[in-house]
């Protein structure tokens, strides 16, 4: 029962954590990065997509990172390079996002609302039925290969910003870009790599979101994940590690709410708690922040 | 940048060239999926206007307008009010509750309504600032997890308690006639709504052109640090935007309760997606609140199009949404293609 609901947990809260591994990247390299929702709905829309035409899991994923990555240039070239703003590139993307694919799913599939087909199948997960019932092992095994992937970029994301000479130079460029220049880091050629590897990991992100524990595609199926990842990169300070435990909130909320739900608690409340949770501690956060400036003071 | 330093001229030169590579762009994507673009655009620009179209149009733009100018208040004084559903969807709820439940005569109900509206909306939003002001938690975050909850909390709200157990839908039950915003005054094709809505546009137009609120207001969306040193009290300030930019929210709400539902149902308000069409043609307008009109007029009448181009042609109408977002991402990329060298 306890391995079950953890194993639930893993895998709600990949999607949000490999957006917010993006999220994280942007914010170091000094850029606000607001587009996470729609770049993980591009990336869902296109691993399903490739799916229905190839029937490759491994295809369907790979494109989906390059497309996403494709999708995210508009903010790279516009926001990174010269003097666009972030949140309105932000916003029309996410809406752009939104609009197309819903568009292309009636364009193309003559569909409307969830596209299902027996081509699109769910990535496989490396299972070990004779450890499925040890306590907590059992819950860590099981998962799909993006699962695994979202954990391993936690610790690479974590020794390259923190123990390397160009996480070094990334970190620099977003705090003082003028400083960072002068020693001579070419400033916007940094941010738009990082902005273009965000968008990949967004669709890294979507793939999971369609293909993870579902198989399907749904008008905004990420429903504010998006959003929460942005929330998510607040709360753990940019920090991967911190990142990683907000984000193991976020799927423990929704996990219990979903459990929550089976025992007849009506949905539409079991459906504010990942939103109501992350202001919570987002207000937490703000308390404690405040108590030590007010100490200092 | 949203607010927009630029001067008439060259903003509208920015907003027609938007418009221009957005139509191409999303030529190209029509094209792309098999159908041709040009007869799209022809039956999107009849649709907009010829037959009902024009009534069709008109009738889109109070909602839109209202959520725009509600943008576009927030966008003036450099808050991005991402919380827009929230705030309608909770003034229009207790919209629907006093119009339902409050034990007064029709047409005070219908008042009282729209005041319930106004601050309900407005506080919502409020509350938003709030959390940016005390405990550094920005309003475009804050307002927009407010407006997931807000969508939560009023679907619970008309499935359950409020519900009206005879209809199969969850939905409220019907405002009564005496409390509803007449469709026609005279026996004119103009609804109260849209009085109530032009009403309101003046006041907000005359306010940023002569009101001290305004001019301080720009000044801070222009420059916040240099606002304060003039004198703004930037907290003041902050709260009393928000509210007023949730406060029109709120009112679009009770519009559409009082003067064209008649019901609170779950989803109905939300559907159209007057909240994101509203702030696209704030930012496509630099967030003036005169070309705020403009632009979002401009996008009723493209989205009444795109209804009866899917009627004509089968395509999804869902791309006038992508040409909304094309049009602000065009805009935002303008500086690069334009840079001065």
């Amino acid at each position: 029962m306890l391995n079950m609901l953890l194993s639930q947990v893993l895998d709600l809260m990949t999607p949000v954590l490999l957006a917010a591994m993006a999220g994280a990247l942007c914010e170091r390299a000094g850029v606000f990065n607001i587009a996470l929702e729609g770049k993980m709905l591009v990336g869902a829309f296109v691993a399903v997509a490739t799916s229905v035409a190839f029937g490759s899991p491994v295809l369907a994923v790979l494109s989906a990172v390059l497309c996403t990555a494709i999708f995210a240039s508009p903010l790279a070239l516009g926001g990174a390079r010269l003097g666009g703003d972030p949140i309105v590139i932000g916003i029309g993307l996410n809406l752009l996002a939104s609009g197309l694919t819903t568009y292309l799913l009636g364009a193309i599939f003559g569909v409307t609302g969830t596209l299902v087909d027996p081509s699109v199948t769910a990535l496989p997960r490396f299972g070990f039925a004779a450890l499925a019932d040890v306590p907590v092992l059992g819950a860590i095994l099981g998962h799909n290969a993006l699962v695994y992937l979202s954990w391993l970029l936690v610790l690479v994301f974590n020794i390259y910003l923190f123990r390397t000479p160009w996480g070094l130079r990334l970190r620099g460029i977003g705090e003082v870009p003028s400083a960072a220049a002068a020693m001579g880091a070419n400033v916007s050629r940094y941010q738009t790599a990082i902005v273009i590897l965000a968008g990949g990991l967004c669709g890294l992100a979507g793939a999971q979101l369609a293909l993870g524990s579902v198989a399907l595609f749904a008008e905004n199926m990420t429903a504010g994940r998006g959003w929460i990842a942005v929330v998510a990169v607040m709360l753990g300070r940019a920090h991967p590690l911190g990142i990683a435990l907000a984000c193991l909130g976020f799927g423990l909320a929704d996990a219990v709410g979903l459990r929550l739900q089976g025992q007849g608690l009506p949905n539409q409340i079991t459906d504010i708690a990942p939103y109501a949770i992350t202001l919570l501690a987002m207000i937490g956060l703000g308390l404690r922040v405040m108590k030590k400036k007010t100490k200092s003071v | 940048m949203i607010a927009g330093a630029l001067d008439t001229k060259s903003r509208l030169a920015a907003i027609l060239f938007s418009i221009a590579a957005a139509v191409v762009l999303g030529g190209l994507v029509v094209g792309l999926t098999g159908a041709n673009p040009v007869s799209v655009y022809l039956e999107i620009a009849k649709g907009a206007v010829l037959g009902r179209g024009l009534d069709e149009t008109l009738a889109r733009s109070v909602p839109l307008v209202g959520m725009a100018l509600a943008a576009a208040i927030a966008l003036r004084a450099g808050l991005v009010n991402l919380g827009g559903d929230g705030q309608m969807l909770i003034g229009g709820l207790a919209a629907a509750l006093v119009a339902l439940y409050l034990p007064v005569p029709g047409a005070a109900r219908a008042v009282l309504a729209l005041a319930a509206a106004i601050c309900a909306g407005g506080l919502y939003a409020w509350l938003a600032a709030i959390l940016q002001l005390n405990l550094g938690i920005p309003f475009l975050i804050a307002s927009l997890l407010f407006s997931y909850i807000a969508r939560g909390l009023t679907s619970y709200l008309v499935r359950y308690p409020l519900r009206d157990p005879a209809t199969g839908m969850p939905e409220t039950y019907r405002v009564a006639s005496g409390a509803r915003l007449p469709a026609h005054i005279f026996d004119l094709p103009v609804s109260m709504a849209m009085v109530i809505m032009v009403v309101v546009a003046v006041v907000v137009v005359v306010n940023d052109r002569s009101g001290v609120n305004g001019f301080e207001w720009r000044m801070t969306g222009l420059n916040a640090r240099f606002a304060q040193y003039s004198g703004v009290d930037l907290s003041r300030q902050t709260q009393r935007v928000a509210f007023l930019s949730g406060a029109m929210a709120g009112l679009v709400g009770a519009l559409l309760i009082l003067g064209q539902q008649y019901r609170f149902t779950d989803g109905a308000l939300l559907a159209p997606g007057y909240t994101w069409s509203g702030l696209m043609a704030a930012v496509l307008a630099m967030a003036s609140p005169i070309a705020t009109i403009v632009t979002s007029v401009f996008f009723a009448a493209l989205q009444v199009g795109g209804f009866s181009m899917e009627r004509a042609l089968g395509l999804p109408a869902v791309l006038t949404w992508v040409l909304q977002a094309l049009i602000i991402l065009c805009l935002a990329a303008r500086p690069i293609l334009f840079r001065k060298r």
